[in-house]
Order: C-alpha cells, then sequence, then structure tokens
C-alpha cells in the first residue's frame, strides 16, 4: 500500500470488512437454502444446519424429479421468457426506431402518449377487467398482453438517436428505406443497448407472477412461479397427508424448490452481469 | 368562412399526404400505438366505473351512474377505515424505506470504491446484485421460510433473533403485525441495495482523480474528502435519485407484500394497492376498487409531477 494516512487506512479496511459481509450476506440464503435442501430431517429440524448441509441425503430432488407439475410450469416459463421477451423487442425497437425521427408528424404528441404511461396507471381493476373482456386466459395472451414498458422504450430510443445521422444519410443515398435502415443499420449498431433491453424484458418475463396466477384457467400453462407459490402455500399440508418416515424435512421440498428457480438465474447470470451497470447508465431519460 | 374551410382541408390533406410519404416509419410505430391502445388506454376509459355502480352482466356503459358516491364511500363511510389504514401503512413504508433504503446503496457504492483491487471488488458486487435478479416468489419464499417460527422447527435467520434476545421464543415474525415493516424493508434492502449501488458506483467513478490528488496534498483527512469530493460529485445522482424516489412513493412494491403478508398483519401490511386487489378483485367490489385504484393512481401522477417540478427548480434537468 502506497503512503496511506492513518484515517485512510482505516477507513478502507472498515470498507473492505462491511462490503465483504455484505456481498456474504446476499450470499447466505440461497447457500442456506441448497444446505437446507439436501440435510435429513431429525439435523433439520434440530436447528443444526446453520450454514453447510449435515446428513446428507439428496432424496428430496427424487421427489423434485418425479414433479412432472413442476418441469410443466418449467418449461411454461422458457416458453414465456422466450416468446414473449422478443415479442416485446420487437414492439419496442420497431416504435423507439420511429420515434427518433426529428420530422415524424405527431412525434411529441406519440412520445407523451408513451411517456404517459409511466405517470399513470388505470389501476388493477380495469386492467384486470379488460384483460378478461379481451380473452387473456392463455398463453398467447400471456404474451401479447404484457411486456411494453415505456422505460425501454425511451432507453432505447436515447440509444438510437446517439448514432450519428452521417451513417443513416448515406444509407438513404443508397436508396435504403426504413426497414432496411432498422434492421441493417440501427440494430447491428445497438447490439449493447438491445441487450440490456433484454435482459429487462427476459428478467420480467422470467420473474412475472401476479397477472399470470390471475388470468391463466389452464393448470397446465401456468409459469414457475406461480406453480412455485401454490407449493409454497400448500407444501405443509400436503406433507402432513405423507408417511411420517421421511428421511428430510417438509421444508425441504421448498427449499429444493427454491433452489431449482434460483439455478437458472446463476447459470446465465455471469454471462449478462455485464451489462446491468450500462442499462441503469443508459437509462438517463431525456426529452 | 369558405377560406377557413379550404384552409382546414388543405391542412388536412398536408397531413395525409406527409403521413403518406413517410408510410413505412407510421407502418413501424403501428404495432406501438396499438398495444399501447389496447392495453393501456382503452382500460384508462374504464375508470368510468369508478363513477358508476358496477354490474358485471350490464357492462361499464349500461351500469348506474352514482357520481363520486364510491369516493365518498372510500373516504368517509364503510370502506373508510380500511382505506385510511391502507393510505397511512403505503406512506408509513415508503418513508421507512427511503429513510433507511435509501442511503445503504450510497454507502456501498462509497465502500465499494475503496477497494482498489479491481478482481476483488467484482466478485463481491457481483455477489451483491444476485438478489436482484430472484422473482418476489423466490425472495418471499426465502424470507417465510428464514423467518418461520414454529413448533418443530425454526428458521435460521429467526433462531439468530431469538439467540440475539431480539425477539421471544414465542414471537412468530411472519404472522405478527408489528414486524411486518422491519421484515419488508429489510428483505427490500437485501434484494435491492446491491443493484441500485451501481447508479452510485458510477458517479463516484466519474470523479475527476486530480480533485482527490489535490484535497490530498491540502492535507485533508479520508472524512474530509468525503465531505470535499465525494459527496459533491454525487450531488446530482444523489439528487435525481431522491425525486425519483418520491415520485415513485406510492408504488410500495405489490407483489412482495402480497406475498409477503396475511390477515393477521394487515393492520401494518396493508397498503394502497394490495386494498385495491382486495376490494375489487377477491371481494368482487368492482366500483369500489376502481375507485380506490384511480385515487392511488391519481396520487402518484401529482407526486411525479411534483419531483419533476422539483427537480427542474433546483438542478434545472428535468426528469423526462
Amino acid at each position: 500500500m502506497k503512503n496511506l494516512s492513518k484515517s485512510e487506512l482505516i477507513f478502507k479496511i472498515f470498507a473492505i470488512g462491511l462490503v465483504t459481509v455484505f456481498g456474504l450476506m446476499a450470499l447466505y440464503p440461497v447457500v442456506y437454502s441448497f444446505s437446507a435442501s439436501i440435510s435429513g430431517k431429525v439435523a433439520y429440524e434440530a436447528g443444526r444446519v446453520v450454514l453447510l448441509p449435515k446428513d446428507l441425503n439428496f432424496q428430496v430432488y427424487k421427489l423434485i424429479y418425479n414433479d412432472k407439475g413442476l418441469w410443466i410450469s418449467f418449461v411454461n416459463t422458457l416458453f414465456y421468457t422466450v416468446f414473449g421477451t422478443f415479442w416485446s423487442i420487437f414492439i419496442t425497437s420497431l416504435g423507439a426506431y420511429a420515434l427518433t425521427k426529428k420530422h415524424l408528424l405527431f412525434r411529441r404528441q406519440i412520445n407523451f402518449l408513451v411517456v404517459f404511461t409511466m405517470w399513470f396507471s388505470a389501476g388493477m381493476v380495469p386492467l384486470y377487467l379488460n384483460y378478461v373482456n379481451m380473452g387473456v386466459n392463455n398463453r398467447w395472451g400471456i404474451i401479447v398482453a404484457f411486456g411494453v414498458q415505456a422505460f425501454n422504450i425511451i432507453l432505447l430510443r436515447n440509444f438510437f438517436e446517439a448514432i450519428p445521422k452521417e451513417i443513416e444519410e448515406a444509407a438513404r443515398i443508397d436508396g435504403a428505406n426504413e426497414f432496411q435502415l432498422l434492421f441493417q443499420i440501427y440494430v447491428p449498431m445497438s447490439k449493447a443497448a438491445l441487450a440490456t433491453v433484454t435482459l429487462f424484458y427476459a428478467t420480467s418475463r422470467w420473474n412475472g407472477y401476479f397477472w399470470s396466477r390471475m388470468l391463466l384457467t389452464n393448470p397446465m400453462e401456468l409459469p414457475l412461479q406461480v406453480y412455485m407459490r401454490i407449493l409454497i402455500e400448500n407444501y405443509q399440508s400436503m406433507f402432513e397427508n405423507m408417511p411420517i418416515d421421511l428421511p428430510y424435512a417438509a421444508d425441504s421440498y421448498i427449499y429444493a424448490v427454491l433452489v431449482c428457480s434460483i439455478i437458472p438465474v446463476m447459470i446465465i447470470y455471469p454471462y449478462i452481469q455485464r451489462y446491468f451497470a450500462r442499462g441503469v447508465n443508459l437509462g438517463g431519460v431525456k426529452e | 368562412m369558405n377560406q377557413n374551410y379550404d384552409k382546414e382541408q388543405n391542412k388536412f390533406l398536408w397531413y395525409l399526404k406527409i403521413i403518406f410519404k413517410e408510410y413505412q416509419l407510421y407502418l413501424l410505430l403501428l404495432p406501438l400505438l396499438i398495444w399501447y391502445g389496447l392495453w393501456f388506454y382503452k382500460p384508462l376509459a374504464g375508470l368510468l366505473m369508478a363513477f358508476k355502480n358496477f354490474q358485471p352482466n350490464l357492462g361499464i356503459m349500461d351500469s348506474d351512474f352514482v357520481g363520486f358516491a364510491n369516493f365518498v364511500s372510500l373516504v368517509d363511510g364503510k370502506f373508510a377505515p380500511q382505506f385510511w389504514r391502507a393510505f397511512r401503512n403505503t406512506f408509513m413504508i415508503s418513508l421507512y424505506g427511503l429513510l433507511f433504503g435509501f442511503p445503504i446503496p450510497i454507502l456501498l457504492a462509497i465502500f465499494f470504491s475503496e477497494i482498489r483491487r479491481d478482481s476483488y471488488r467484482n466478485v463481491v458486487q457481483t455477489f451483491s446484485y444476485l438478489p436482484h435478479f430472484l422473482s418476489e416468489v423466490t425472495i418471499t419464499g426465502l424470507v417465510l421460510t428464514l423467518l418461520y417460527n414454529g413448533e418443530v422447527h425454526t428458521g435460521p435467520i429467526a433462531l439468530m433473533l431469538i439467540d440475539f434476545g431480539v425477539i421471544d421464543k414465542a414471537t412468530k415474525i411472519v404472522q405478527n403485525a408489528d414486524y411486518f415493516r422491519p421484515m419488508f424493508i429489510m428483505s427490500g434492502i437485501w434484494k435491492e441495495a446491491g443493484y441500485s449501488s451501481i447508479v452510485y458506483f458510477a458517479a463516484i467513478m466519474g470523479i475527476s482523480p486530480v480533485l482527490y490528488e489535490a484535497i490530498k496534498v491540502d492535507g485533508g483527512n479520508k472524512l474530509q474528502e468525503l465531505r470535499y469530493v465525494t459527496f459533491p460529485g454525487m450531488a446530482p445522482t444523489l439528487i435525481t435519485m431522491i425525486v425519483l424516489r418520491i415520485g415513485n412513493m406510492i408504488a410500495v412494491g405489490f407483489e412482495r407484500v402480497i406475498l409477503l403478508y396475511n390477515a393477521n398483519t394487515y393492520e401494518t401490511a396493508d397498503v394502497l394497492s394490495t386494498f385495491v386487489f382486495r376490494i375489487g378483485l377477491e371481494s368482487g367490489n368492482q366500483s369500489m376498487g376502481a375507485a380506490a385504484g384511480m385515487f392511488e393512481s391519481l396520487i402518484g401522477f401529482a407526486l411525479v409531477i411534483g419531483a419533476n417540478f422539483i427537480s427542474r427548480e433546483i438542478s434545472d434537468s428535468s426528469l423526462w
């Protein structure tokens, strides 16, 4: 360490310590869940599982593996995330591109209509009645009716606006139309921004819970989050009807389910994390 | 008269001509406009039901018009106690969130910036962002099980709290209205503090190193450095974030509340959005729910506009 003063040194040690504690706290519930899911019933119920697993027992994952509903809901969530994100990105990028054009008639008014959606909402009841009225009670309904966020439109629009106009003019002289400009110039030049917006849309699709629970009528179409919540609400009574001599606690089952919901996020996480900071900093919303 | 008419018509034709000329752009805009029309502006018209005695079999248009009766019933009638409770809870939770949740990401960012070794800092930062990407169902599932206090088993965090004497053995945190707000605020900090620190961290990284060197040459200690360099450098971001936060005071994470609360904790947990949900969708009193929802939206709208106005006054940069 190069010539640090005493106050700097104390502060640095203090800072590093606190930040480390915070980082560990962020991880603790995840680690604990995994440990609790593979611990034996006796050790778990006696409260001996604090961080690491005790009396290793993987049987609960056999139960998970055989839970057909869980797998179906998992595949459903993949479906909602992939198609839903695609749909959101499609509408968002088309609209954001058109809104960058200064000469667009009614541009200000349309911008206002977009921004207004961030300020005001019809509220849950009219929204619900509208969804029901429009037949949003199945997979495609959920995909189509949700997922455009004004914030992301503005984010992408700001990014598109920062692309030098000379490139566009050159392409126009070569006879490119708006569609070619968007898909062959703007989209390839905005990969970073598109990745960020994709990340935002995909997380909200993956994590979406409330409206899916309210609207979907067919149990085969439920996403993972809804299926998981129903399990969390009912597992106590579910286990009461099972033979008592299970080697794992009922809670282990719920922890295992939680772990299963965290694992996919953990797998993708290293690949997406470089886009967070960019997304947050791009979000400087300007008119 | 005649001339005016011509002018109007010419203007209309002129619009048509331009739209026709730029038809490709409007074609690109069309999906967005239709989407907002169907899923945002159409339900907005449905707000009319807040002024009616809505009957599902009659529809919004044919239900009886009752004027402001629903609103009166909310603020000074049958639903008033519940409504004002939700109103109070919403602002209390927001206020506590502001008080405790707002400073922590700032401190985290300052501490992160102290770590000069990039590899270690990156690891810790990456850890701290992770909870942001977990779903509310997962987060609340963890909270409920970690804090569970039952006959056969006690969750590890509840156990820790008992050991430290924060709560006594019989206290069921999850079922106790006294503990809802701390539980809500702290789980929120756990989930979002790391991720929220990104924007402050970026602000700190943007401060010129020359300023730090200058204060060092002048013999300033660490606290003076924070006071005269780091904080002023963060000020614009700080102001923007606090204004944004105030503009969003009415939105207190509906999903997390609904996943964490229960009939025993309504007293401190029931917020406006959950009240709207229970009245309007669960109990089927849709007009009342629409009225309460409209009330909520209007306050939210006023807060956003007010926050934007303040932001323009103090930093002459409008948020929108």
